[in-house]
């Protein structure tokens, strides 16, 4: 039994479904949130911090990918607060690690690059981390790069929820995050990997590419692995 | 009325972003018509002047030298424009920021080396720590990323700082 609800996103009234996040409700009346780390088809784990939106009678800000909707919701998917907010998200993304967009197999067709930009991030104000990150070209057919990655799981949930095998977690805390296949085993030296290449479509970033592209020539089937995702929910 | 003036260098950079400047084609001689390019690769200068009224910066802040033009051209610059990635973000060359200068000049100079081996000292710069980006160095007025900038970008920049209006890059802003 789906229940009806009707909830207002920037002032307009908009009827969806309880149980629907305010993410979906949004996208799909034409709302635009940004957000990195949820990718339709998979679990949402409010990771990334962009889609936060504010919620009348909530002092504080919520994740849109994992808030869920209510009879009577009102939510501001824009404001200045938000932009600033999301800006700094960005640039705080951008500093961690080594994002060189210059010598990026993904460059131009990157969820991050497209989100600096989109929001006007001419520079980053705070010190780059410059962290010293290695590359696993062990898979045959793929790469990861650490110095790309954003952690957002997608690949982990891709694997885990998609592909069945869960190959990739996140192992380390805070800044020492970092994302492993195995338990640390190298991704090419994975018994469970199927080399299905299903996490590699899911990354946002240059983090994980195939191999054999130059710069700005690996584009990404991101709909491929939500495609899936929604033919298997219907069986 | 007198020609805005303006300086350009490269700092820690390839030269692309100049490469785009020039790549201006026609929209070149509009510029000049408005402005005398003063100090640059691109001009016989040997200082940088005083007075200058916009500072055209490639390349990101990594040797000493580095660090002193950029100080001088801030010090004698009404607008500093941080050209291209290098500039903006450090790119290419803050790759090796994770590496210590001296493993760095030894792994290249010393172990990559087949005939002269040594780490030069004699008429190069000492190499700063980490490549940086300009506005961790000095105040930056302009970022415009892009490796190198499309010339359209640096046009639409040049034009309004020649205009004396601040650029909103809008979206002509393009990283890599």
């Amino acid at each position: 039994m789906t229940e009806k609800v009707k909830v207002r996103i920037d002032g307009e009234v908009i009827a969806a479904t309880a149980g629907q996040t305010i993410l979906e409700v949004a996208r799909a009346n034409g709302k635009y949130i940004p957000a990195l780390c949820y990718m339709e088809g998979l679990s949402a784990v409010g990771a990334c911090r962009l889609c936060m939106v504010e919620v009348s009678g909530v002092a504080r800000l919520l994740p849109a990918c994992t808030t869920p909707v209510q009879e009577g919701l009102a939510v501001n998917t824009s404001s200045p607060q938000l932009e600033s907010y999301r800006k700094i998200a960005i640039e705080l993304l951008l500093v961690e690690r080594n994002h060189v967009c210059a010598v990026c197999v993904s460059s131009g067709h990157c969820e991050l690059q497209t989100l600096a930009q989109d929001h006007g991030v001419t520079y980053v104000r705070y010190p780059y981390n410059f962290p010293r990150l290695t590359v696993d070209a062990t898979h045959p057919r793929y790469v990861l790069d650490h110095n790309r990655c954003v952690l957002c799981s997608r690949c982990v949930r891709t694997c885990a929820e998609v592909e069945g095998a869960h190959v990739w977690d996140m192992a380390g805390r805070g800044i020492q995050t970092r994302l492993v296949s195995e338990l640390q085993r190298p991704w090419g030296e994975s018994t469970t990997c199927t080399s299905c290449g299903k996490c590699v479509q899911a990354c946002p970033t240059g983090a994980m590419a195939e191999k054999g592209w130059g710069v700005e020539e690996m584009t990404k089937k991101r709909a491929v692995v939500s495609r899936l995702s929604s033919i298997r929910e219907g069986q | 009325m007198d020609k805005v003036k303006i300086g350009t260098c490269w700092l820690d950079g390839c030269s692309g972003c100049h490469m785009s400047l020039l790549d201006l084609d026609e929209g070149i001689v509009g510029v000049l018509e408005k402005a005398d390019i003063v100090f640059g690769p691109l001009v016989d200068a040997q200082e940088w002047p005083e007075g200058v009224d916009v500072a055209l910066i490639e390349g990101a802040v990594s040797s000493q030298d580095d660090l002193d033009l950029a100080l001088t051209a801030r010090e004698r610059s009404k607008i500093v424009v941080a050209l291209g990635d290098c500039a903006v973000t450090g790119n290419v060359p803050s790759m090796r920021n994770g590496i210590p200068t001296r493993k760095l000049l030894e792994r290249v100079y010393v172990e990559g080396a087949t005939e002269g081996r040594g780490v030069p000292t004699d008429g190069v710069p000492a190499l700063l720590k980490q490549a940086e980006p300009l506005h961790s160095a000095i105040k930056v007025d302009v970022h415009v990323p892009g490796c190198p900038p499309k010339p359209d970008a640096i046009l639409f920049v040049v034009g309004a700082l020649l205009e004396g209006r601040m650029p909103d890059l809008g979206s002509k802003l393009r990283f890599g």
